[in-house]
């Protein structure tokens, strides 16, 4: 499944075959006189990982914190897996989704910060717990048992009972991935999870994320300045500029083949 | 449940209690002065590097602050001028002055540490790279940096000093508090009477609060770099 | 020796008053705390009618005399409930608490709001409610923040005890007034002792604070 993912994105990104999971339809988005996206159009598809990359305030971020809601719509429509984000239906009307719709539908969608975003006052294994017990109404012996091998499987098997004020930055990555992953996601959206970390930490984290992504299943958006992480591990590249989707395909034709006179200044720096 | 209400009497009574304000007012900004000067005595005392000083000073300054102010205010007005010796008789204006002055010295003593101590380390250490003197030290470098964060919490405790005053009225000072008992009890109009006052105070420490709160915020943006930058970029995209 | 004996008489007097003081300072400090959580949350409330209100009772309360809130209450509080409740205690706990949990108020709010963006972002990734995400991620941290302050206001509340004896109730300060008034010369003993009884009252609820100042320093790094 995944293979023909791929190939559907590289031959035709709006393939007709495949439902996408995630659908930005002409979503634009200003904070106060800035409007940082202008029209976004773009198709998720089930599976697929894909790497957002851009200079800073080209809007990247803003696309992945717009599908977890934590950044509405100036205006457009997102549609995450069949149903309407920002949007339901009342009386036949379209109207501003209410809390309700909003747990309804983000259900499916997972999280990783640039600043980890762990809970101080909790263990690691009570970071990882709370939500599929609150929010899941999990049996706590089975969300503690999940927990205990997602967090063996990011390697911290052994820092169950530890805070996270205990942990080095790439501790905590991973933490912060493990307690989202816990929560079975079919999307997992990536905010420059390495930006924060010092350089020797990068390693470990981009290590979990490459086996989150070989097992495949999961849809993977990752806001990175990891090119040649992206060049790996991404099945699409997009670049945006200025607001706008100003160059995508697959990593080698985005990242070694373009002529984008702006994506090149922007690589450059990045490659030197 | 009957309430006794007269507004024919609750608008008779203000003018008589206003008559007051002067001397509340006048009372808030003496003692405020008061507390002003003598919480550089407690700065200056702090500093004493010698252990028991410094031990005694605390405690002694934990004591005036965390007991009650009014008793305070008796024990000054009553208790001082039969202490064999060193008693001396006050009037109840100049007991008030003292008696709260000192309370509020100790916190005002507190906000002119919390000044110094927030002026940066490195600047000591670059008046002594130029050659300061300890007397340009303080009065050049750090004195003019200390200061003006401080000026809104100062401005923060003339409020609560002025709130602190009508505590005078219990040792004869007649502000507003005392006019209103004075027509409250010969009048029956107790309620109407208490109600000015506390319209009276609500007049004048609401504005002030809200004026305090915006020179406190304009006070950050000038001396917060960070909380400046932050400001002018808006929302971080 | 004439210090000592004029303690030996004031000291049995003025202990006559200590039920009334630690009555009204337990009574003022829990329904303070009440006060202060109740408005505090509703002070981040998304409701507009319910933050307003709100505000209107932090800013009367804390623009206005503790000494004025009570003199009011004693005589408003017969008029309002005319049932036969000692007014005197009513109207001085309830002058307190009120006062001190406006001013509280502000400390649960500020602490409320003082905890980071990102835990209330990383809760909604993980697809907690509104209710979930203050009870189990932002209030236990906003909690740790409140407690130096919490310490402190205590020491207020118990400052404030001393004015119960302005509307007559028999609190320490009023049986030292009274002998002072008896004997003038006394005067010096009964203040200064009554200085130390709230000192040493005061004592540990110092150290409480300086506890809790650590605790709030432990608490907030991630």
């Amino acid at each position: 499944m995944v293979e023909s993912v791929k190939e559907s994105n590289s031959s035709n990104i709006s393939n007709k075959n495949i439902k996408p999971i995630v659908e930005y339809k002409k979503v634009h988005k200003s904070f106060g006189d800035v409007e940082v996206l202008k029209g976004l159009d773009l198709n998720i598809f089930p599976g697929e990982k894909v790497a957002l990359i851009g200079p800073s305030g080209s809007g990247k971020t803003t696309i992945i914190r717009m599908l977890m809601t934590l950044e509405q719509p100036t205006s457009g429509e997102i549609i995450v897996d069949g149903k309407n984000l920002w949007h339901m239906e009342k009386n036949g009307k379209l109207v501003p989704a209410s809390e309700k719709h909003l747990r309804e539908v983000r259900g499916d969608i997972g999280m990783v910060f640039q600043h980890f975003n762990l809970f101080p006052h909790m263990t690691i294994l009570q970071n990882c717990m709370t939500a599929p017990v609150q929010v899941q109404k999990e049996d706590k012996e089975s969300a503690k048992k999940r927990s205990i091998e997602m967090l063996e499987k990011v390697g911290l098997g052994d820092k169950l009972d530890n805070y996270p004020n205990q942990l080095s930055g790439g501790q905590k990555q991973r933490v912060a991935m493990a307690r989202a992953l816990v929560m079975r996601p079919k999307i997992m959206l990536f905010d420059e999870v390495t930006s924060a970390l010092d350089p020797e930490l990068v390693g470990e984290v981009l290590e979990v994320i490459r086996d989150i992504a070989k097992e495949g299943e999961m849809a993977m958006v990752l806001v990175t300045h990891e090119m040649d992480f992206a060049l790996e591990v991404a099945d699409r590249v997009i670049f945006l500029d200025d607001g706008v989707i100003a160059e995508e395909g697959k990593p080698s034709e985005v990242l070694e083949e373009s002529n984008n006179e702006r994506l090149q200044q922007f690589l450059y720096r990045f490659r030197s | 449940m009957t309430i006794n209400w007269k507004w024919d009497m609750f608008f008779e009574a203000f003018p008589f209690i206003l008559q007051g304000l002067g001397v509340t007012v006048g009372l808030t900004f003496a003692c405020f002065l008061f507390a002003l000067i003598f919480g550089f005595v407690w700065v200056f005392l702090r500093r004493i590097k010698f252990k028991p000083v410094n031990w005694l000073v605390t405690w002694i300054m934990e004591f005036i602050r965390s007991t009650p102010p009014l008793i305070q205010l008796f024990f000054i007005y009553y208790a001082w001028p039969m202490v064999p010796g060193i008693g001396v008789s006050l009037t109840s204006f100049e007991s008030a002055i003292i008696g709260l002055g000192i309370h509020f010295s100790t916190y005002i003593g507190e906000v002119y540490r919390s000044g110094i101590e927030g002026v940066d380390k490195g600047q000591w250490e670059a008046s002594t790279a130029l050659n300061f003197s300890t007397r340009q030290k303080w009065t050049k470098i750090i004195l003019p940096q200390a200061i003006p964060p401080t000026i809104p919490m100062l401005g923060n405790y003339l409020i609560i000093m002025f709130k602190e005053v009508p505590l005078a009225s219990t040792i004869g000072v007649v502000g507003i508090l005392s006019l209103a008992e004075t027509y409250g009890t010969d009048n029956f109009r107790m309620l109407e009477s208490y109600t000015i006052v506390a319209l009276i105070f609500l007049a004048l420490s609401y504005p002030s609060a809200i004026l305090i709160n915006k020179l406190e915020k304009k006070m950050n943006r000038r001396f917060d770099k960070k909380a400046a930058l932050q400001d002018s970029k808006g929302a971080v995209v | 020796m004439i210090i000592i004996n004029a303690m030996i008489e004031v000291f049995p007097v003025l202990m006559k008053g200590i039920n009334i003081t630690i009555t009204v300072f337990i009574f003022s400090s829990i329904f303070s705390y009440i006060f202060a959580f109740i408005a505090g949350l509703c002070r981040v409330s998304n409701n507009r009618l319910v933050r307003g209100g709100t505000s209107i009772y932090v800013e009367i309360f804390r623009g206005t005399s503790l000494i004025v809130q009570l003199f009011w209450l004693y005589y408003a509080i017969p008029m309002l409930f005319d049932v036969g409740i000692d007014n005197r205690l009513a109207a001085g706990v309830l002058a307190i608490s009120l006062n001190y949990g406006a001013y509280m108020s502000e400390i649960v709010r500020g602490s409320i709001l003082a905890v980071d963006k990102g835990q209330t972002e990383a809760s909604i990734a993980l697809n907690l409610s509104r209710s979930q995400r203050m009870r189990i991620v932002i209030f236990p941290q906003a909690f740790r923040m409140m407690l130096p302050e919490f310490g402190n206001y205590l020491i207020q509340i118990l400052k404030a005890t001393s004015l119960v004896s302005l509307i007559g109730m028999t609190d320490i300060l009023y049986h030292g007034n009274i002998l002072r008034s008896t004997n003038l010369s006394a005067a010096p003993t009964v203040y200064l002792l009554l200085l130390v009884f709230y000192f040493i009252m005061a004592l540990p609820l110092i150290f409480l604070t300086r506890k809790g100042e650590q605790i709030s320093k432990r608490g907030v790094a991630s």
